[in-house]
């Protein structure tokens, strides 16, 4: 039964082009994140730990490097000979990447990471046995394992934070892989509600709880198949193509003053996210 | 120098090796203490890593593996050279092999079953094992077949469950031996159970030929493919330092390296343990001493092989890995596989050496504790110098949970090789006497040779 399926199925299974084969109809969920406008104040961070109940590890456990935070601010110093405190640095905002061609997805044994037809890369908690072959294969390494059992671990939520848990969002049990959702609980809401009266999300009507918290808007979220919405016209305006894997910014001599780029686009992962590379001068 | 003494009588070859099933030295039960001391103590880590959670092993984000997976490619490259043995070289009827297939046979039982462990400890919900089986199930959920993992279970389960059959096979004959000179209890009832009615008709050893020979050939494409398979958990992955062509031979040649050493140290130790001076001779030693010095040369060509392809194919990210490997934290471990690996095996090039048991006894280890270190320096590094600039100052040491269940896993086998030599005859008696009969006609003809030339 499940052979007939396959082959009736398999233009589903086999693709010509990672990107270009899916259906990307009505929904592709996409990113931009203009890094000349963070300022690296890691709010989207804080609002990412509320939103989605990650799990407060304590200093001990964040030394070993056992830390959950699905989107965190990276630092990088600037190398042009000057001494802290007079060395500047950049920031950069990482979570899931949501890649169109995941390295993470084929590894699976159980396939508890999959593809969603609106271009998440889904993590199915209750299939996941926690092989950790997805986070071995992430060339960004955003997904973070439950090393201990923190819904019952003390002070990982102290009790007077209990009331704060968000009800949309599973508490993870220990053992199981997590990473970055998009806030996809926010998405199906947003679609439920949109269906409801006959047409699909607007832009504007969902937003990521990181994008939500940033003071500087440095983050825009939205669908990018609507030509409408904010990403889709930054995308636009960068010459970023989903289905590249090497931009215009990187393939014409004489910049013409580009800005867009996918991280570690060689790898042909097709990442959803495109960052805004930062023009001025970091300052301290 | 002759493998096995020709006028040794079949009677005694029966008795000799029955009585190992009976009195080994001493030495056999302080092996066994200290075998159980260690798996005890790993089996504390389990069941506290159950409890617990993963994160007590001190892995981390990006160091997800440790020495789960090191140690799980370790046991199974060990498991490789028991079939080299026991099915290659019996099609090539290479009879110094005789006397010692049978132990390494089970070997590569067991080190298939102590790797089987490290996939079991090393997943996060272990009581969801069996999501990654494909069982029928009313939801139509299949585990992902494009997952080098799931090829690995299956190559695994399907050389281990060959190799008992294996095993089991070659061993009928010898079971019905040590049925007819049991005295009544209950190893007599096992034996009788397990020889499975033999007489030693001649329809029987036809029959049983054929099986055996049916089994070996099937056994030899298994331990070709299985180490690849594990390779390509590496080679299929996009991270530097594992995407390598060369993976799978590279794996298979150190699989039976660290097997063919692994064979001489069980060599001695049973050797002393079991008296079994007159079959384990030093001509036969001498022979896989050569054996392995062989497989170690090539081992290190293929080292080269993976370095120079690095080196040259202008992969600046693989490049760093390797620098990383030779110049960064792990640098010392690194450098002691090089040297256990590649240096250390030139003492068997030393003539005076290769019957020298003392010599060879530490010599193996050294060989056994540098591929150890091969796959520790294969699975660590490019955790710690990805892609990801984010990574690369994260280095984590394993917490001694993670080297407790090493260690126990080393008890675990010692305990059940052992076990298994003291229930199974570890030599295997009706080979050993082909082996004298063949070297009497063997004689016999050089002799009737000789009277013919004068």
């Amino acid at each position: 039964m499940s052979v007939s399926n396959l082959l009736e199925n398999w233009s589903q299974v086999r693709h010509e082009h990672p990107v270009n084969d899916k259906p990307h109809d009505p929904y592709k969920w996409a990113m931009a994140i203009d890094l000349d406008a963070c300022t690296g104040c890691n709010a989207c961070s804080v609002a990412c730990y509320a939103e989605n109940n990650l799990p407060v590890v304590g200093k001990e456990k964040f030394q070993h490097g056992q830390q959950m935070h699905w989107m965190r601010v990276e630092r990088y110093w600037d190398e042009d000979g000057r001494e802290f405190p007079d060395q500047g640095f950049q920031f950069l905002p990482m979570m899931c990447q949501q890649c169109e061609a995941a390295p993470c997805e084929t590894v699976c044994p159980v396939a508890a990471t999959n593809h969603t037809a609106d271009g998440l890369n889904s993590q199915i908690y209750n299939r996941c046995i926690g092989s950790r072959y997805c986070s071995a294969n992430c060339p960004f390494k955003v997904r973070y394992f439950n090393w201990y059992d923190y819904p019952t671990t003390e002070n990982v939520w102290p009790a007077e934070m209990t009331q704060q848990l968000n009800p949309d969002v599973s508490v993870r049990g220990k053992g199981v892989m997590e990473k970055c959702t998009f806030c996809v609980q926010r998405l199906s809401a947003a679609k439920v509600t949109a269906k409801g009266e006959g047409r699909i999300v607007r832009e504007g009507e969902v937003q990521t709880a990181c994008q939500q918290a940033c003071p500087t808007s440095a983050i825009s979220f939205g669908n990018i198949v609507n030509p409408e919405s904010r990403v889709h016209k930054q995308w636009a305006a960068q010459q970023v193509e989903l289905d590249k894997d090497k931009q215009a910014k990187n393939e014409k001599e004489e910049g013409p003053g580009l800005r867009g780029y996918r991280i570690l686009e060689e790898l042909r992962a097709y990442p959803s996210v495109m960052y805004l590379e930062r023009v001025r001068e970091s300052a301290v | 120098m002759k493998d096995i003494r020709e006028d040794i009588a079949w009677a005694k070859i029966n008795q000799d090796v029955m009585k190992s099933l009976e009195n080994p030295r001493k030495l056999y039960w302080v092996i066994l203490f200290f075998a159980l001391m260690a798996f005890g103590f790993g089996l504390g880590c389990e069941v506290y890593q159950y409890q617990t959670g993963m994160g007590v092993a001190n892995l981390n984000n990006p160091q997800v593996w440790g020495l789960y997976i090191a140690t799980f490619i370790f046991w199974i490259g060990m498991s490789h050279s028991g079939t080299l043995l026991s099915a290659i070289l019996h099609l090539m009827h290479a009879d110094w092999r005789k006397p010692i297939y049978r132990f390494a046979e089970a070997m590569t039982t067991f080190s298939l079953m102590t790797a089987g462990l490290f996939v079991m400890v090393h997943i996060g919900r272990l009581w969801q094992f069996y999501y990654a089986l494909p069982y029928p199930n009313d939801r139509g959920i299949w585990p992902n077949f494009q997952s080098p993992l799931l090829w690995d279970a299956m190559a695994i389960f399907t050389y281990l469950s060959s190799s008992v059959l294996f095993l089991f096979v070659g061993m009928i004959p010898d079971l019905a031996i040590a049925r007819d000179n049991m005295q009544a209890g209950w190893r007599q009832k096992l034996y009788t159970l397990l020889a499975l009615g033999w007489e030693g008709t001649d329809r029987q050893w036809r029959n049983f030929r054929v099986t055996y020979l049916t089994i070996a050939c099937f056994l030899i494409p298994l331990a070709v493919s299985v180490h690849s398979i594990v390779a390509s958990d590496f080679a299929m992955s996009q991270q530097p330092g594992w995407h390598v062509t060369s993976f799978p031979p590279y794996f298979v040649a150190g699989a039976l390296y660290s097997g063919c050493a692994a064979i001489i140290t069980l060599f001695i130790i049973l050797r002393y343990v079991f008296k079994f001076e007159e079959y384990m001779t030093l001509p036969i030693l001498k022979k896989i001493v050569r054996l392995t010095f062989a497989i170690a040369m090539v081992w290190t060509y293929l080292n080269a092989v993976e370095f120079a392809s690095v080196w040259y194919s202008h992969d600046q990210v693989s490049k760093d890995v390797l620098i990383q490997k030779m110049t960064g934290n792990y640098s010392p471990f690194w450098w002691g596989m090089i040297f256990c690996g590649s240096v250390v095996p030139l003492v068997f090039a030393i003539k005076r050496f290769q019957t020298n048991i003392p010599v060879l006894f530490a010599t193996s280890l050294l060989l056994n504790l540098g591929m150890w270190l091969e796959r520790w320096m294969i699975v660590a590094p490019t955790f710690s110098h990805g892609y990801y600039p984010w990574t690369w100052d994260h280095d984590q040491w394993p917490s001694i949970v993670q080297w407790g269940m090493v260690f126990g896993s080393f008890g675990w086998f010692t305990l059940l090789f052992l076990l298994f030599c003291k229930v199974f005859p570890s030599v295997s008696m009706y080979e050993v006497k082909e082996m004298v009969y063949h070297r009497t006609l063997h004689l016999k003809k050089s002799e009737t040779a000789e009277q013919g030339a004068h």
